[in-house]
């Protein structure tokens, strides 16, 4: 075989191996670029100045408040709706699950509009909730809680999902009734992925803009958010929006990397 | 008295069992995957509520379909031992033993978790989680865990299963003394034969969701009452007591009289298992001058044509058997009270440590 015969050959091995590469190199980049762009526009000293804003530390301390308060709430309901669902077998179980996966594909501004129409002055349980939610920040709490919960109640039910059914009915041969089991056995064998759930409901929590908009306004110390304060204030104080950018980017690295460490961790 | 009574579908399986098991008595219910055999024992223990059943432990009604009795899982006592033990993860060695026994006040369970690990052997290995620990000490832990709350009766789901086969000797031989200090009925359940025959006192073959026959193995293997049973029960097994023999085999001197040669190496208490087709019968006295070299006097008991094959139930004085075609058994007119020579070699038998 002559020498530009083996060279072709080669190029021919080699093409596809390098357009992966190429392929996955434009994905960082242009998933990374803005990241970056956020940090490279701010330097640390700038971000603490425009942090020292009272708007903008409103903002984030109104979207810590909301975003635990509605996180709280997904634990505690959410984590034995989703043990029920994963360890019974009952008539709808299939469809509780693709209900509740709902708001996942929802777009934003129609969870806004369905919780006005449903919770709003107006709405079908309106008479209940009164005036106390449209524009008000337990508002903010109730389209949080309503974009966030599916992600911790599918992790949830799918580390439920993993335990060894034996382990549930050794605990209740050793004398636990089904609510000490779920208590002792159940939650801290599949706290890894909980805590997982949790952080990923808090992510998706902590960045919600339009449910949020629609359903509570964007009003400062009451119901304004930090992503709607970023909204608010790029197109006039840019330097505080951007400020508020690299906190959230900043919490939401911190999220995601508790994740992958949660799901790493074995039981 | 344990007794149990259930009726009941599972999927395509009609379970359809009635058993008792006196105290201190081990039943092992044997038969293939699927058969329903741990249904029953989860029926006991309360994880499985039948369609039609009664469970009744020393008097006490556990369910009663009829009378609308159904006593929790964790009110019923049953020491309930699970195939891979299910010990918690997250728990230690001890932390496991403790969660059973919260009747007793906070500061006495972590003792009485040691002492009930010390009785085991593996009272070093309290601070250990599960993951760490090999088969054989799982099974320790998970069997010091069903006993801590003294359980009524004792239930044992394939308790050898999960360990490899130089563990399972001496586990056997544990589990034994276990059962019997247990003083509870035990309910035992395992796919293999030779288990149920080393650790039960009485083994029910269940195929299909019933108890097709119950009875001491010895029992089963010589009088098989249908073709399941016949090839269920597989090897035969005699108990003895070996010692060293000539040119390093064993000699094992049968419990009731005779003595027989294997190539297996063994010393003290032993089974000894062989296949009723390894067995060559021969009209008495004249015994086949072959290489075998396990020669006994026996009595033809019972005669079952199994399709082409007949099974011959001798007592030697233990009860033996072996199978022949329907052709050798004519020739060598086999009938109950019948004297002939039962001949196998030494290498076709197995020793397990009793």
């Amino acid at each position: 075989m002559s020498a530009v015969a083996t060279a072709r050959t080669a190029a021919r091995r080699t093409w596809f191996p390098a357009a992966l590469t190429v392929a996955l190199t434009v994905v960082l980049l242009f998933l990374l670029l803005p990241v970056v762009a956020i940090f490279a526009d701010t330097g640390p000293g700038d971000l603490i100045s425009s942090l020292g804003d009272p708007a903008a530390r409103e903002a984030l301390k109104l979207s810590a408040l909301c975003s635990l308060t509605a996180i709280a709430i997904i634990l505690v309901v959410g984590t034995p709706a989703a043990y029920l669902l994963a360890t019974r077998r009952f008539t709808g179980r299939a469809a509780a699950i693709t209900a509740i996966e709902l708001p996942l594909v929802l777009p934003p501004a129609v969870a806004g509009i369905g919780l006005l129409a449903s919770l709003g002055p107006n709405g079908i349980l309106g008479g209940l909730a009164g005036d106390r939610l449209v524009l008000h920040t337990a508002g903010v709490v109730v389209a949080l809680t309503f974009v966030a919960a599916p992600f911790h109640l599918r992790q949830a039910q799918a580390a439920f999902e993993a335990l060894d059914p034996a382990w549930l009915d050794a605990s209740r041969t050793l004398g636990a009734s089904p609510a000490r089991t779920f208590a002792r056995i159940a939650i801290p064998a599949a706290r890894g992925g909980l805590a997982a759930g949790l952080a990923l409901a808090w992510g998706r929590a902590l960045g919600e803009f339009g449910a949020t908009l629609m359903f509570a306004g964007s009003f400062r110390g009451i119901t304004q958010t930090a992503p709607l304060a970023i909204y608010e204030r790029f197109g006039t104080e840019f330097d505080v929006a951007l400020a508020l950018g690299a906190v959230l980017v900043a919490l939401s690295g911190a999220l995601l990397l508790s994740v992958k460490l949660l799901g790493r961790a074995p039981g | 008295m344990l007794q149990v009574e259930t009726r009941t579908t599972l999927g395509a399986l009609q379970l359809d069992v009635a058993l008792d098991v006196a105290p201190g008595r081990c039943l092992a219910l044997a038969g293939p995957s699927g058969a329903g055999k741990t249904s029953v024992l989860r029926t006991v223990a309360g994880l499985l509520r039948p369609e039609h059943g009664r469970v009744v432990c020393d008097g006490e009604t556990w369910l009663d379909t009829d009378r609308r009795i159904d006593v929790p899982a964790e009110e019923r006592r049953a020491g309930y031992v699970f195939q891979a033990y299910a010990l918690f993860p997250h728990l230690t060695a001890r932390a496991n033993v403790a969660y059973a026994l919260d009747h007793l006040p906070r500061r006495d369970r972590g003792k009485h978790a040691d002492a009930l690990l010390e009785r085991f052997g593996v009272a070093h290995l309290c601070d250990e989680r599960p993951r760490t620990l090999s088969g054989g000490e799982r099974q320790r832990v998970a069997l010091a865990r069903a006993l801590a709350r003294r359980p009524r009766v004792l239930l044992l789901d394939e308790p050898l299963s999960a360990l490899d086969t130089r563990t399972r000797a001496s586990a056997a031989r544990e589990l034994g003394t276990v059962i019997a200090e247990a003083g509870a009925p035990t309910l035992l359940v395992t796919h293999d034969f030779t288990e149920a025959a080393l650790l039960g006192h009485e083994v029910g073959v269940i195929d299909g969701g019933r108890v097709v026959q119950r009875g001491t193995a010895a029992e089963l293997a010589a009088t098989p009452a249908s073709a399941f049973v016949a090839d269920f029960t597989g090897a035969v097994v005699l108990t003895g007591t070996a010692r060293p023999g000539p040119d390093g085999t064993t000699l094992v001197d049968l419990d009731g009289g005779g003595t027989l040669t294997s190539v297996e190496r063994a010393e003290g208490l032993v089974a000894v298992s062989v296949y009723p087709w390894e067995i060559a019968l021969a009209p008495a006295g004249k015994p086949d001058p072959g290489s075998a070299r396990n020669h006994l006097a026996v009595e033809v008991l019972a005669v079952t044509a199994i399709g082409n094959r007949v099974r011959v139930g001798l007592a030697a004085p233990q009860p033996l058997t072996a199978e022949l075609t329907a052709a050798s058994a004519r020739a060598l007119e086999l009938a109950p009270g019948a004297r002939v020579t039962a001949t196998f070699k030494a290498a076709a038998t197995r020793l397990l440590v009793r």
